[in-house]
């Protein structure tokens, strides 16, 4: 029984390794701003994952504790990584896109992102009646 | 076999933090900086539980637990102030 966990955390500790290094790698590698969002977002927090998991096996296996305080990080990482993601998304489409170079925006002519001041002030002129003198 | 195992994860999770610190610096837009800075937070974190690990303490939960707060918080109020160029309107 020793021998599994123990196989088990190892197991956990050198996926996790390979997953963080691909991540950072990949950070460096590809060649477009948006398929690099793809490998920190996605095979660092894996690797973060899978260290969560080895410890909380270790302390489980080894320590005689039950730690829970990893499930917590895990939970958090997994909930704030595609916020993050998609924060560093918009801040690409506001310095690198033009409105020309976008997709549709369905109903509206242009993406929030892309808003000027200008634009706010016809919408809000557009939607106020005119005040009567 | 475990401490070659948490020796390997702790090779490779320096030398991605090293290659983080390589593309904060040498990065051709701000967009890659923040999210490399918002890797090197992951790594962090990786690190931090690694040798909490190592050491058998609890200690240290607390700690990654505060940077990945910290990671998240920061990361979301620089993206906010390129977008906006306020944080809090």
């Amino acid at each position: 029984m020793e021998t599994l966990f123990e196989f088990l955390v190892a197991a956990f500790l050198v996926t996790a390794g390979i997953f963080g290094i691909v991540g950072s790698y990949g950070l460096i590698k590809l060649n477009d701003q948006m398929s690099r969002l793809h490998a920190p977002t996605k095979a660092t927090t894996l690797g973060v994952g899978g260290v969560l998991l080895a410890s909380m096996l270790h302390a489980a296996a080894f320590e005689k504790y039950f730690s829970y305080h990893e499930l917590m990080i895990t939970l958090f990482l997994f909930l704030t990584a595609p916020i993050t993601a998609n924060f560093i998304a918009k801040v690409h489409i506001h310095r690198q896109e033009t409105r020309a170079t976008m997709p549709e925006a369905g109903g509206d002519d242009h993406w929030a992102t892309h808003d000027t001041p200008e634009d706010e002030e016809r919408r809000h002129a557009e939607q106020t009646p005119p005040a009567e003198d | 076999m475990i401490e070659s195992a948490a020796t390997f994860a702790f090779a490779c999770f320096a030398l991605a933090m090293l290659m983080n610190l390589w593309k904060v610096v040498t990065a051709p837009d701000v967009a890659d900086r923040i999210l490399a800075l918002d890797t090197m937070f992951i790594n962090a974190i990786a690190l931090m539980v690694l040798y909490g690990m190592a050491l058998g303490t609890e200690i240290f939960f607390e700690a990654a637990m505060i940077i990945a707060m910290l990671g998240f918080v920061s990361t979301v109020a620089y993206a906010r102030f390129i977008l906006r160029g306020n944080i809090i309107e």
